[in-house]
């Protein structure tokens, strides 16, 4: 590959990264929240994530063959999108009141809540394997965005569905940090992730906060899910494992606990990993989520915007 | 009938008895003082109040009502306060954002009384107005004290429970913060404090009671405590 092939796919590949990087950060978003308020990695988050995608598939199959709405992505995206997070988001609740909740108020150790979250994993990927059976399920995302739209950019050939994507996740990301940093939720979010006991003398409910973090993590995880599922058009029950390993590995990277980290750890995952498919092995795809992980943990355990870490707070 | 009523609280930590039968009363419109040493169970008292550590028995009422089995969040709503132990100010957010943060409990009263309480804060401590968009976790220890105090005001509390308020400040803050106290007492807060500087604490303090070892050991005036022979010994730094 000569120096000249190089430069002409880097921006193509830029733009695949970049709109895979949104997705991850969005999915990122949750794991770093619920770490931030409780201190535990949620391993089911991932799955969360498969539930969203195939939530986004069954509407899209019902609108698709109901012929009540065209398929216009104006009409349809924001129906996938609210269905998908309304689901998800009270998937997060559950998770949250049954299988943690219960664990911290009976002063769990850092173990007990983590292994409930790999039983959480297991028993999701499990139910959606038994309800939509085991084989793969196919987006019809040219239904939605045909083949034909899109368009060149200086010398970049750019779908509207890529445009739309990266849309969609970068304003939900603009949205989480508005809430987080100028509204009362998002004020006790902070609170409650910075000293829980002084959040509680502050007058906030910290165990409802903690609930609605859940709930919110959840719900852009969902709706990473069904953008996901249009980009790749093709989903299944376990496809939560690697990309919520991807996402964990943004999150650790921009520092976890901190959501403008989640998302720049997501965009910079997105962008390395198409680069390195491109440029050294397509086989090394999920390979490279793991390096960039080990190499954080060796390198700079606290991420790139993440703080040193009191011990207490450590992983 | 009391503002505040503790009877035989007893509280532990794990297998630690850290307060062992305390009863205690609080007047409405007093300054009481909880004096003693390192370890009495100063703080645990007030997290006990505050619902922070919870009594293994015993009450506490306040405003003649039971709160010892309310979640922390609703004893705040009912107008208690705490300014605590070594501040713990939000450090991440700015000097606004933590005064914000002690109006949690009063966020849905009209802006104009959010209004009001920001300038009274401000009366009382002009230099936290300078501060406002400064992270509160880059104020010197003074200011730090000055924020907690409002942050703690912004509730606007019935009982303002202050888990040593002066300690680790220069003597020219301590002085400050004691003036402070005083003039929040006659603008009609009933105060609890807790002090290691036990001659100053007395000197604004209506009534005191002496810890140890998590036991009340002495009540009296303020004036009746500064007097006595035993707690000048015991806290007031003179040699035996
Ligand atoms: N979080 C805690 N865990 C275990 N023991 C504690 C904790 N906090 C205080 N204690 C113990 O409870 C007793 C009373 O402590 P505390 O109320 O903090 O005393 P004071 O404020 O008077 O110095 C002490 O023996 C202390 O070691
Ligand atoms: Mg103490």
């Amino acid at each position: 590959m000569t120096f000249a092939d190089i430069l002409a796919i880097l921006p193509q590949q830029l733009v695949f990264g970049i709109t895979l990087g949104t997705a991850y950060g969005l999915i990122a978003i949750g794991y770093t929240m619920v770490y931030g308020v409780l201190f535990m990695i949620n391993f089911a988050h991932g799955d969360v994530f498969m539930i969203g995608a195939y939530v986004g598939w069954a509407l899209l199959g019902m609108l698709f063959a109901s012929h009540v709405v065209p398929m216009h992505p104006m009409i349809v995206l924001p129906l996938l999108l609210v269905g998908a997070m309304v689901m998800t988001g009270a998937i997060g609740l559950l998770l949250e009141r049954l299988a943690y909740r219960p664990l911290y108020q009976r002063g769990a150790t850092r173990l007990g809540p983590l292994i409930s979250a790999v039983g959480a994993s297991i028993f999701l990927q499990n139910a959606v394997m038994l309800i939509a059976g085991a084989r793969e399920k196919v987006y019809m995302t040219y239904s939605v965005f045909p083949r034909t739209w899109r368009f060149a950019v200086a010398g970049i050939n750019v779908s509207v569905l890529v445009i739309v994507i990266a849309s969609i996740a970068l304003l939900m990301m603009l949205g989480l940090h508005w809430l987080v940093q100028r509204t009362w939720l998002g004020r006790s979010i902070r609170a409650v992730a910075e000293d829980r006991e002084m959040a509680a003398v502050m007058g906030i409910d910290v165990w409802r906060v903690v609930a609605l973090t859940f709930c919110i993590g959840s719900a852009l995880g969902g709706a990473a899910g069904v953008l996901i599922g249009f980009y790749y058009t093709q989903i299944n029950f376990y496809m939560g494992y690697a990309a919520g390993l991807k996402a964990f590995t943004a999150a650790v990277l921009g520092g976890i606990g901190n959501v403008r980290g989640a998302m720049l750890g997501g965009l910079i995952l997105g962008i390395v990993e198409s680069l390195a498919v491109t440029f050294i092995n397509p086989a090394f795809k999920d390979v490279i989520a793991f390096v960039v992980l080990i190499l954080v943990l060796m390198f700079r355990p606290g991420g790139i915007l993440g703080e040193a870490l009191p011990d207490w707070k450590r992983v | 009938m009391p503002l505040l009523q503790i009877e035989n609280l007893m509280a532990y930590y794990g297998p630690i008895r850290a307060l062992n039968d305390i009863s205690l009363t609080i007047e409405d419109g007093e300054i009481v003082c909880l004096l003693g040493g390192n370890a009495s169970g100063k703080s645990t008292t007030m997290k006990t109040i505050l619902g922070i550590v919870r009594p293994a028995s015993g009450s506490v009422r306040f405003g003649g009502e039971r709160i010892d089995r309310l979640p922390t969040q609703a004893i705040v709503m009912r107008g208690i306060s705490l300014v605590p132990e070594a501040r713990r100010l939000f450090g991440r957010m700015t000097v606004r954002e933590n005064l914000a943060l002690g109006a949690y409990a009063r966020r849905h009263a009209p802006a104009a009384e959010a209004d009001a309480d920001y300038d009274r804060i401000f009366s009382l401590f002009p230099r936290v107005k300078e501060r406002l968009d400064q992270y509160a976790g880059t104020l010197s220890g003074g200011e730090q004290q000055m924020v907690a105090i409002g942050r703690a005001l912004m509730a606007r509390p019935r009982l303002l429970l202050m888990d040593e308020p002066s300690m680790g400040l220069a003597p020219v803050f301590v002085d400050q913060v004691f003036d402070i106290i005083r003039a929040i007492n006659q603008q009609g807060t009933t105060i609890l404090v807790v002090e290691q500087n036990a001659a100053v604490a007395l000197s604004i303090a209506h009534r005191g009671y002496v810890l140890r070892n998590g036991r009340v050991v002495h009540t009296d005036t303020a004036a009746a405590l500064l007097a006595s022979d035993e707690i000048r010994r015991a806290y007031l730094g003179d040699e035996e």
